[in-house]
């Protein structure tokens, strides 16, 4: 068999994205390309998502982006074996701009349509950089719009089983509502990052969330930790003191990386899992992959965390799980496929 | 030439030929269905395509209504004729929606068996949700003479007398019938032939198309937050 060109089709929240990669007959990955167009800035003002400007920007930015991920690819449409896009979870009118375009595609070229779990594209992204996951595997992932524990077992197309999950705030959204609390740009991460570099982790004993011992052992809560950096800034201010930026940036920060790789591992631990992969917008927080590299390797547990790049909303992981499957030899989804802004993690493929 | 549409809660599909002198409908595939455009639009198209015994690589050229329509599923039309556009590298023609209901408007006011005596200046008024309508006006040979706008109904009813039309179209102007106080005639969705006859002229001509862009005429709903912290500015 020869080589397999795969397309992958991205529009759940706010990053459009194309990717293209080619599946090796011995299952092997190669990204071609990978063209993101994001309409972030213009949701910065209102500090989050909004879905009907997110709806605008993909519909404008589909062609586009197809475009330039075919001409840096040197890929014509005509030899693609396979389109993959993500039909959930996500905002409904911004799936349905990239679905629609994708099913358009397929009709029209004649190819296979695979519509996919944006979830495990995310875990799928790491395949592109460190190969194929083991048999068994735990990944974290986190972002602005989610925040998982997830168990893959036999690859990417066979089992996925959430086994814990934020019962409030997903972490990126805690980061972001604790920049506004600071008065730091949206989207939150980033500046927190930097800001926290220049402060004292330890400084404020932020409470980690569902770590009692009654508590959900793989869930996170990250609502209690947003509210009391709020009481904490207002209780600082009222005493007339200067709010120590950095120190509570970084304690927030600490509060946040502490609760996720402490339930990560612990999961590790109790099933018997010798790899963590971490992916999603928030994987890129230097504390959080600092810590993480620290406690896996005490742990004897191997780390993969992919580039900041392919940990991102993007098309590339979108053809990543789509190879998978094709490798798999899934069925293709009909062309009446419906978007579930709600589909659950363990439904790799809407068929 | 391939005809879509999904700017009202119809999913508008058909397959036309068309001929400098003539225009003719090979197949329409048309489900009301406001909730299942992404579902049943690139369906229709292929069903549309085997009924008439085409393929895709025989399209010349793409007509997209391109509203004014409720956001989600119009967007799925322009999303869809995009796409097609890009891989089969034809061109996309964008038509006003209600252009194209005018022309069904008038096709019907033309047809003897309705015992209407011809053209007349015509208004179209499709649903905008929200207590509102989509609409534009026309003259009595189907050509727009104003919009289109988004309006309440009792604003729009205020301006009827200097718009002079006779007749409303579409079903804004069947919901709202009491307040705009016009005989409706009964085209409330968009047909191919109608849409490939809007664009005609520029198909002919080969013209350039202009951007695949849909008349959304609202800006998204969306506030800027309010009451932020001042920490830095203590
Ligand atoms: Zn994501």
């Amino acid at each position: 068999m020869t080589d397999r060109l795969i397309l992958g089709i991205e529009s759940s929240c706010d990053e459009t994205g194309v990717g293209i990669v080619r599946l090796g007959p011995d299952g092997s990955l190669e990204l071609l390309a990978d063209e993101v167009a994001s309409s972030v800035e213009e949701h910065a003002r209102f500090g989050g998502v909004v879905p009907e400007v997110a709806s605008r920007a993909h519909l404008e930015a589909m062609a586009p982006t197809m475009r330039r991920a075919l001409d840096k690819s040197g890929v014509e449409l005509s030899d693609v074996h396979s389109i993959a896009v993500t039909a959930g979870p996500g905002l409904a009118g911004a799936l349905l701009v990239g679905v629609s375009a994708a099913k358009a595609f397929a009709a029209a070229l004649g190819k296979p349509l695979y519509g996919v779990n944006h979830l495990a594209g995310h875990v799928a992204a790491d395949t592109l950089q460190h190969g194929p996951l083991p048999s068994r595997c735990l990944a974290l992932l986190v972002s602005g719009g989610h925040s998982q524990l997830l168990l893959i077992e036999n690859g990417l197309a066979s089992s996925i089983t959430e086994i814990g999950s934020t019962v409030d705030d997903a972490a990126g959204e805690a980061y972001d509502k604790v920049a506004r609390l600071l008065d730091l740009p949206y989207p939150g991460g980033p500046p927190i990052d930097k800001l926290a570099r220049t402060g004292n982790g330890c400084a404020i004993a932020f409470p980690r969330g569902l770590t009692g011992p009654r508590d959900s052992k793989y869930d996170f809560s990250f609502s209690g930790l947003k509210t009391s950096v709020a009481r904490w800034v207002e209780r600082c201010e009222a005493a007339g003191e200067e709010v120590p930026l950095a120190d509570v940036a970084a304690s927030f920060q600490e509060a946040v990386a502490d609760v996720l790789t402490s339930k990560a591992l612990r999961a590790c631990r109790d099933l018997r899992v010798d790899t963590l992969v971490i992916s999603g917008g928030v994987a890129a927080n230097s504390r959080l992959s600092g810590l993480a590299a620290e406690r896996c390797a005490s742990a004897g547990v191997e780390l993969r965390v992919p580039s900041p790049r392919l940990c991102t909303d993007n098309g590339a992981m979108i053809a990543a799980l789509g190879a998978h499957l094709v490798a798999a030899g899934a069925k293709p989804s009909p062309l009446d496929l419906s978007t579930t802004p709600g589909l659950p993690v363990n439904v790799v493929q809407i068929l | 030439m391939l005809a879509v549409d999904t700017a009202t809660p119809a999913v508008t599909a058909g397959v036309v030929e068309l001929l400098p002198d003539s225009l003719t409908l090979l197949a329409q595939r048309v489900t009301v269905n406001a909730k299942a455009h992404g579902e049943l639009l690139t369906p229709h198209i292929q069903a549309c395509l085997a009924e008439a015994g085409r393929t895709f690589a025989e399209l010349d050229a793409i007509v997209c209504g391109s509203g004014p329509g409720p956001f989600t599923g119009l967007r799925v039309g322009l999303a869809t004729a995009g796409a097609l556009g890009q891989a089969l590298n034809r061109p996309v023609y964008p038509v006003p929606t209600p252009d194209a209901l005018a022309l069904d408007a008038l096709a019907l006011m033309l047809d003897p068996a309705s015992g209407s005596s011809g053209g007349h200046p015509l208004l179209v008024a499709t649903d905008a949700r929200r207590r509102e309508v989509y609409w534009a006006a026309y003259d009595a040979l189907g050509r727009r003479v104003d919009g289109p706008h988004v309006e309440r109904p009792a604003d729009l009813a205020a301006k009827l007398p200097s718009l002079g039309v006779h007749q409303a179209v579409g079903e804004g102007a069947q919901l709202y019938a009491d307040v705009l106080g016009l005989p409706v005639l009964d085209v409330k969705h968009p047909s191919p032939v109608s849409l490939v006859t809007a664009a005609s002229a520029e198909v002919l001509a080969q013209a350039r198309p202009a951007p695949l862009t849909p008349l959304y005429l609202r800006r998204p709903d969306a506030v800027e937050p309010v009451g932020r912290k001042r920490v830095t500015r203590a």
